[in-house]
Order: C-alpha cells, then sequence, then structure tokens
C-alpha cells in the first residue's frame, strides 16, 4: 500500500482540501471584498472535484480502497460523490445574491461548504468507523455554522443552535453504538465487523450463529444515530425548524448534499458492515421508513410556509429511499440510488424557485397563500414549481415517479407487499400537499406578493431540473439504472 | 512497596480533592480542589505504566478544562448560592443515580468475569509494535498507519476555528483601534502646534 497510490484513489478529496485551504488565505486577506470570486472558484473545484470521481461510476480496478482499508473509492462512493459534489455546486450557485440582500455575505461561507462537501465525501467512502465518524463531523460542524450563519437572523441564530445541541446529542448515540460495535467484534474496519458479524461461518460476534446481544445494541445504537442525520422518524424533530430557519440557500444545500451523504452512509453500514446481520436491522428499517412516509406526509398538511413544506417533503422521501434499504438486495439498493438522483433534482428545483419568490423590496417569500394567483403574474415560474410538485407526488409521466416506482418494484420483487403496499397509500396522502401549492398558484386570488427575484443563476438551475424532471427525463433511466446497479454491486461483493 | 505507599497516597487525595470540590462554599475553590484530583487521577495512571494517559489528564483536563472553569466561574455572574439552594432536597436523588452507576460498574464487570460476555478480540492489524514505551507506540501508530484519519481530524479542527469565527467576529462601531501605519507617518508639525495665547482668552484647540 503506497501512499501515492491512496492519495491517488482520493484525488478529489486532495483537490477539495488544498483549494479550500489556498482560499482560505485568500479570504484571509481579501475579506469580504472577495466572497463572489471565492464562491466561484469553490463553484469550479467542486466540479472539478465531480469529474475527477466520474471515470470510477462505470466499476474502476478491483480494489479500490486506500490508506490500509480506511477509505474506500469504488463504484457506489463515486456515484453518491457526483450527486453530493454537484449538489454543493449548485447551491454554493445560488447562495451570494441571497447573502448580499441579508448583509451576510461572507467570505468564510464557501469555504465551509468545501469542507463540508470533503467531510460528506469522506462519509460515503469510509470503510472504517474512524474515517466515518471524522466524515460525519467534519460535515456537522460545518453546517452547524452555516445553518446560524446569518447571525443577526433570529430565526437562523435559533436553527443553528438547534441542529448543533441534537447534533450533538446524534453524534454521542452513534459513538455509543460504534464503541459497543468495536468492543464486541474487534475492529474498526467494516470488513473485519462484517466477518465478526457473520453467525453462519462461526464470527467472533456470534454465539452458536446468533448474534450477541452486545453487538446488537451496538448495531441499533448506530443506527439509532444515522436516522437522525437522515432526519428519519422519531428522529425528524429537528428538520423543520432548522430548514425554516437556516437561510435559505443553506436550506438547499441540507435538503440535497448531506441527505445524499447521510443515507449512502447508512446504506454502506448497514448492507455492507452489517450485511452479514440482515435481520438484527431490517424491522427497524422497516419501521423507520413507514414511519418518515406516515409522518413526513401527516406533517406536511397543516404547514403554510412552503420551506417548511420541503422539510417534511423530505422526510416523506426519505422514507421512499428507506424501503429501498429495508429491501436489503441489490436491486433494493440500486433503487434507492435512483430515488436519491431523483430527488437531488426535485429538491435543487424546488428550492430554486422558493429563492426566486421575492417580494417587491427584494425580501423573500415563505409563506404559501403568498403565492396565490402566481400563474398569471409568473407563469413560467409557477409552471416549473408545479412540475416539480407533481413529479414530488410521484405523479405519471414525471421522472419524480420512475424513482417511487423503481423502489415499491424492489420491494414487491423482495416479498415485502406489505411496505410497498403502505407506501404506496401514503404517497396519496403525501400528494394532497404538494397539489394544495400547485392549487394556490393556479386558482387562487392574485396576491401580488411575488413581485421580484428573476435571477439567471437560479433560472438556469430551475430549468435544467424541470427539463430532468420532465417525461424527457425518462430518456436517462437506463444510463442512470446502470450506473445504480454498477455502485450498488459494490456494496455486495465481500 | 514504595508502589503501594505513592497508589494510597494518590488515592487518597484524590479522594479528599473530590471530597473537598463538591462541599467547597467558594466555586473558585472548588474548581482549585477538581485540579488537585485531576493531578493524583494522572499520578495514579502513571503507576499503572500508563504514561501518556497521564500526560493527557494534565494536559487536557488540567490545562484546558479547569481553565475554562475557572474562567466561567470567575467570569459569568452566577449566584452559586441558589444553584446550591437544592442540595439537601436534590441529595437522595443524587445517591440513588450514584447507586444505580455503581450497581451497572458491579453488574457490568461481574457478567464479564462470568463469561457471559464475551468481548471481541482485537485485530493484529493496528496492534502497536512491541517494546515501545506506549507514547512511542501511539505515536508510531498515528503518523503512520493512522496519518490520514490524523491530518483529516486536523481539518476537522480547522472548520471548529472558521467557524468559531465566522460566528463571534465582527467590525464593531466605536472602537478606538490602532493603527500602526498612521502612527508611523505622522509628522511632527502636524502633531504640534506652536501657539500664544492672549491674557485671559483661553486656547481654542
Amino acid at each position: 500500500m503506497s501512499w501515492a497510490l491512496s492519495l491517488r484513489l482520493m484525488a478529489a478529496e486532495d483537490v477539495l482540501s488544498i483549494s479550500g485551504l489556498v482560499l482560505l488565505m485568500f479570504a484571509a486577506w481579501g475579506g469580504d471584498r472577495a466572497t463572489r470570486a471565492i464562491n466561484w472558484v469553490a463553484v469550479l473545484t467542486l466540479l472539478g472535484a465531480a469529474a475527477l470521481v466520474a471515470p470510477t461510476m462505470a466499476g474502476g480496478a478491483a480494489d479500490m480502497s486506500a490508506f490500509y482499508g480506511q477509505y474506500s473509492g469504488d463504484a457506489f462512493s463515486a456515484f453518491a460523490k457526483i450527486l453530493i459534489y454537484l449538489g454543493a455546486a449548485a447551491a454554493l450557485v445560488m447562495t451570494p445574491s441571497f447573502l448580499e440582500r441579508m448583509g451576510a455575505a461572507r467570505a468564510e461561507y464557501p469555504l465551509l461548504v468545501l469542507f463540508a462537501a470533503l467531510g460528506m465525501g469522506l462519509m460515503v467512502s469510509a470503510t472504517n468507523l474512524l474515517t466515518l465518524y471524522i466524515g460525519l463531523e467534519m460535515n456537522s460542524l460545518a453546517a452547524y455554522v452555516l445553518a446560524s450563519f446569518a447571525r443577526s437572523d433570529e430565526r437562523s441564530a435559533e436553527a443553528g443552535l438547534k441542529y448543533f445541541v441534537l447534533g450533538a446529542l446524534a453524534s454521542g448515540i452513534l459513538l455509543f453504538g460504534m464503541s459497543l460495535v468495536y468492543g464486541f467484534t474487534g475492529s474498526l474496519d467494516f470488513g473485519a465487523i462484517r466477518t465478526a458479524l457473520d453467525g453462519a461461518h462461526g464470527g467472533a460476534a456470534t454465539v452458536d450463529g446468533v448474534l450477541s446481544q452486545g453487538a446488537l445494541f451496538g448495531i441499533v445504537f448506530m443506527l439509532a444515530g444515522l436516522a437522525f442525520k437522515i432526519s428519519a422518524v422519531p428522529f425528524h424533530m429537528w428538520t423543520p425548524d432548522v430548514y425554516e430557519g437556516a437561510p435559505t440557500p443553506v436550506t438547499t444545500l441540507f435538503a440535497t448534499a448531506p441527505k445524499v451523504a447521510a443515507l449512502g452512509l447508512t446504506m454502506r453500514v448497514a448492507l455492507f458492515a452489517f450485511g452479514t446481520q440482515v435481520h438484527a436491522w431490517q424491522q427497524v428499517m422497516i419501521f423507520l421508513s413507514l414511519a418518515s412516509i406516515v409522518v413526513g406526509a401527516l406533517g406536511a398538511i397543516g404547514q403554510d410556509n412552503i420551506k417548511r413544506l420541503m422539510a417534511y417533503s423530505s422526510i416523506n422521501n426519505v422514507g421512499f429511499m428507506l424501503i429501498g434499504l429495508a429491501v436489503a438486495t441489490p436491486a433494493g439498493a440500486s433503487a434507492m440510488l435512483v430515488y436519491l438522483a431523483i430527488y437531488v433534482v426535485m429538491s435543487l428545483g424546488g428550492f430554486a424557485a422558493v429563492l426566486m419568490l421575492r417580494d417587491q423590496d427584494g425580501a423573500a417569500v415563505e409563506s404559501i397563500a403568498a403565492l396565490g394567483g402566481l400563474s398569471r403574474s409568473r407563469p413560467g415560474l409557477a409552471g416549473a414549481l408545479a412540475m416539480i410538485m407533481f413529479s414530488l407526488a410521484g405523479i405519471p409521466p414525471l421522472f419524480g415517479f420512475w424513482g417511487k416506482f423503481v423502489v415499491f418494484q424492489a420491494a414487491v420483487q423482495a416479498g415485502m407487499l406489505p411496505l410497498a403496499t403502505i407506501g404506496i397509500a401514503a404517497s396519496v396522502i403525501g400528494a394532497f400537499y404538494y397539489l394544495k401549492v400547485v392549487k394556490v398558484m393556479y386558482f387562487d386570488e392574485a396576491t401580488g406578493v411575488v413581485a421580484n427575484g428573476n435571477e439567471l443563476s437560479h433560472g438556469v438551475i430551475l430549468t435544467v431540473s424541470a427539463v430532468v424532471l420532465s417525461p424527457l427525463g425518462y430518456l436517462a433511466t437506463g444510463w442512470l439504472g446502470n450506473l445504480a446497479a454498477t455502485a450498488a454491486a459494490s456494496l455486495f461483493h465481500s | 512497596m514504595i508502589h503501594v505507599l505513592a497508589f494510597y497516597l494518590f488515592a487518597g487525595l484524590m479522594l479528599l480533592a473530590g471530597l473537598l470540590t463538591i462541599t467547597a462554599r467558594n466555586p473558585v475553590h472548588a474548581v482549585l480542589w477538581l485540579i488537585v484530583a485531576f493531578f493524583n487521577a494522572a499520578g495514579l495512571m502513571v503507576l499503572l505504566g500508563a504514561e501518556f494517559v497521564a500526560m493527557l489528564l494534565v494536559i487536557v483536563y488540567v490545562g484546558a478544562v479547569a481553565v475554562l472553569f475557572l474562567f466561567v466561574v470567575m467570569m459569568l455572574d452566577i449566584d452559586f448560592a441558589t444553584l446550591r439552594a437544592g442540595f439537601i432536597r436534590n441529595f437522595p436523588l443524587g445517591v440513588l443515580i450514584a447507586l444505580v452507576l455503581l450497581g451497572e460498574l458491579v453488574i457490568g464487570i461481574g457478567a464479564e468475569r462470568a463469561g457471559a460476555i464475551r468481548l471481541g478480540l482485537p485485530d493484529v492489524a493496528g496492534q502497536a509494535p512491541e517494546g515501545m514505551s506506549n507514547i512511542a507506540a501511539i505515536g508510531a501508530l498515528l503518523y503512520s498507519r493512522y496519518l490520514f484519519l490524523f491530518e483529516a481530524a486536523g481539518l476537522i479542527l480547522l472548520v471548529a476555528m472558521i467557524g468559531a469565527i465566522v460566528l463571534t467576529h465582527r467590525q464593531r462601531g466605536g472602537v478606538r483601534g490602532q493603527n500602526i501605519s498612521k502612527q508611523v507617518a505622522r509628522r511632527p508639525e502636524e502633531a504640534t502646534v506652536n501657539l500664544r495665547p492672549e491674557v485671559g482668552a483661553g486656547v481654542k484647540l
């Protein structure tokens, strides 16, 4: 294992960290005047990092592990990293104008996003409990600061504090689980944990083929800690408050990149590290997914703030994705990745539209009631937002339907009919509140509140995501499905 | 013999210091007693041959945590009398929690001794090299096998530092900062003026 080879395998991380450190110098001497320039360089860095990992998506060499198996640059991590880097870049593109209007533009913002993206990359590449935790904390610490970035705004400060306190608690739960898993399996390495948990081959953490009680506790605690990070019910309480309070570009970031990273991490932990003890965690996953779907759908009904609505929508969508994980088959994992990719596009488009809602003075509009009559005053924006809402509701022929379809298909193939049935029923409830937004835009009295907010960068992102979500997206199903299947397959080899 | 003596010395002083920490009336004294307790714990670790842990205790707990406590106690306006008002009332609850923790320790260690808990064997991959002091062994692993994680942890600290500065640093109005270049560039003729005031008229500056 040479250092040069290891460093080459994690080229994207090298680029991100070096660029982050260099830009930090520019931020220190250039001050806040350099914010826009640093922002664009950070976007380019993220795109470059995405380009660096892209070739690995198709498979790559047989052994992609680096640094004594602490890091893996396999096809799965490449798939997740592409989504993470592109999501973070898109969120960064939409940031400067918003923060400048709030008077909160600082040169450190793009740097924190870069380091957060670095941490997220480590999360999906982690094949060791220590890498897992370090990646997670790097992402979380940056995220806490980003949530309270507009610190003169009371809601933003509250969001940051809430996120920090609950995030620290979740990290504690996760660490407790990790220490139990380490204690009972004797290793920090995912591969070694997998072997130790293997009851059929007399693993160290099993007694006569049955998982030892302590290791089971460890598995459950680790999954509980991770469930917080992906905001699955019953660990979702922080999500609406943080999404509402954080500045909207930060919410855009939270709804995309960290979600991919945390879900990717959960997939690797559950399917690879704990992959020999599927029965130990399958029930937990089934509960998490059903509870998230139902609570996400019901909780969103009473919301009148569009950011809170998107928060519940993200809880709901995480539930659907977890169906793919609960199935615990390669087909399920690949379906989950397809859903994840589509979800990232939907979130980016949705938040780009939300960022374009501004009143006469340029202040952000967040109330759903204020959208009344948007179809007359801003037909293009209303049309795109309506399409994203229909897509989130999973109504064919839009592309959002495809994500739900593959996930339910995987569940049915694995013989988990009840899971799929409840999921489909709850997605009908979920459709209600998405349609409510469409109804307000198209059939309610014009309020005339939204009068501003044409911006090229937002418009481009909104248009691109609308095109992807339109029936044109189905042209990519074969390609996306193949990539997801390759990525998922790398979790199941051992 | 000297080992046993040292153990009882450190252990006894530590218990005493711990007791004085919770009974001291003056909070500053309580923190100082806490520091004494940390030092004695470090002494116990040296006796066990864990000199790295001993060093950590002194550097982290005494050097950072205790000083932080001291800052909090001295700089924040906390009325410790009201904080302590419920001491007697909450005493039974405290004793109960202590007993529960003690019971858990006894049950846990007892179960492990009886063979009911089978811990995993540590894997050989990350094993410390033979025949080194434990500081050298930790260093040898940390800067070779775990170098990647060590560097990544460094980046986490950098992120934390950037975050702390972003959230607290701001330009304040009405502060008279020192501008060194302006001071150096000052010439005597701009700084001083000669005046010949008339008697009784006063000076206008």
